[in-house]
């Protein structure tokens, strides 16, 4: 399902250096299991999203690997440290290739 | 839904965990899996993982046609070894939670989630 998907993310605008905050990320995707049959008993086939991996300023926050058993629309929820100013990258890959990508400043003040 | 016999189900977790471990020994606690104990709807069950000084966790459900669910891997920014996300449980069964930490050593949690509604889709 390479039409249709749309993340969404929940990052705090400001933190202080060096502060834990709280990242929730949500993306719309069916996460075809490819253990489902149509109406005809033919298998389904697999189409999910296989991996979500998040950065600050280039340096790994989180990467997970998704199989099938990760519900419809992947939600994850993490912490993060926030050293300095800078953009949360976020990336999701599809099984089809696709791949997703959004973005969130935080300054720190 | 085929349900898979037990020894099999059993068997494939077990491949599972000793791909990840390496066939290390892996001790009871030193992580902590959050689960309901009763889901009504399997198609999406949350859950939560933890464990101090984690390096990756994995998520296995032994009672699904596949058990892998998921592997977190921490960064260098990783504020706490942590994460929480929702998986699909096609029947009443045990979730395993395998943490690798940074000192080299596995530690293991596991809890049964009673399954109302199986989220097999099928």
């Amino acid at each position: 399902m390479a039409s249709g998907v749309k993340p969404r993310v929940k990052v705090p605008a400001t933190a202080t250096a060096g502060e834990v905050i709280t990242i929730k990320t949500l993306i719309s995707h069916t996460m075809e299991s490819g253990q489902r049959k149509d109406s005809d008993g033919n298998t389904i086939p697999r189409s999910i999203i296989n991996r979500f991996h998040v950065t600050f300023n280039d340096e790994t926050v989180i990467d997970v690997v998704l199989e099938p058993a990760i519900s419809t629309n992947p939600y994850f929820e993490f912490q993060a440290t926030v050293p300095e100013s800078g953009t949360f990258k976020f990336t999701w890959y599809d099984d089809d290739g696709s791949v997703y990508e959004d973005s969130k400043e935080v300054s720190v003040g | 839904l085929t349900l898979m016999p037990l020894g099999a189900a059993h068997a494939a977790t077990e491949d599972a965990i000793a791909a990840f471990t390496g066939g290390a020994e892996v001790a009871e606690g030193g992580v902590t899996l959050t689960a309901p104990e009763i889901a009504e709807n399997g198609n999406t069950v949350p859950i939560e993982v933890a464990a101090e000084g984690a390096a990756e966790i994995m998520v296995l459900a032994a009672g699904n046609p596949n058990p892998d669910v998921a592997t977190f891997k921490f960064g260098p920014l990783a504020g706490a070894r942590e994460a929480s996300t929702r998986i699909r449980l096609a029947q009443t069964q045990d979730v395993i939670a395998i943490a690798k930490l940074e000192d080299g050593t596995f530690h293991r949690a596991s809890q049964e989630v009673k399954v109302t509604i199986g989220g097999c889709g099928g």
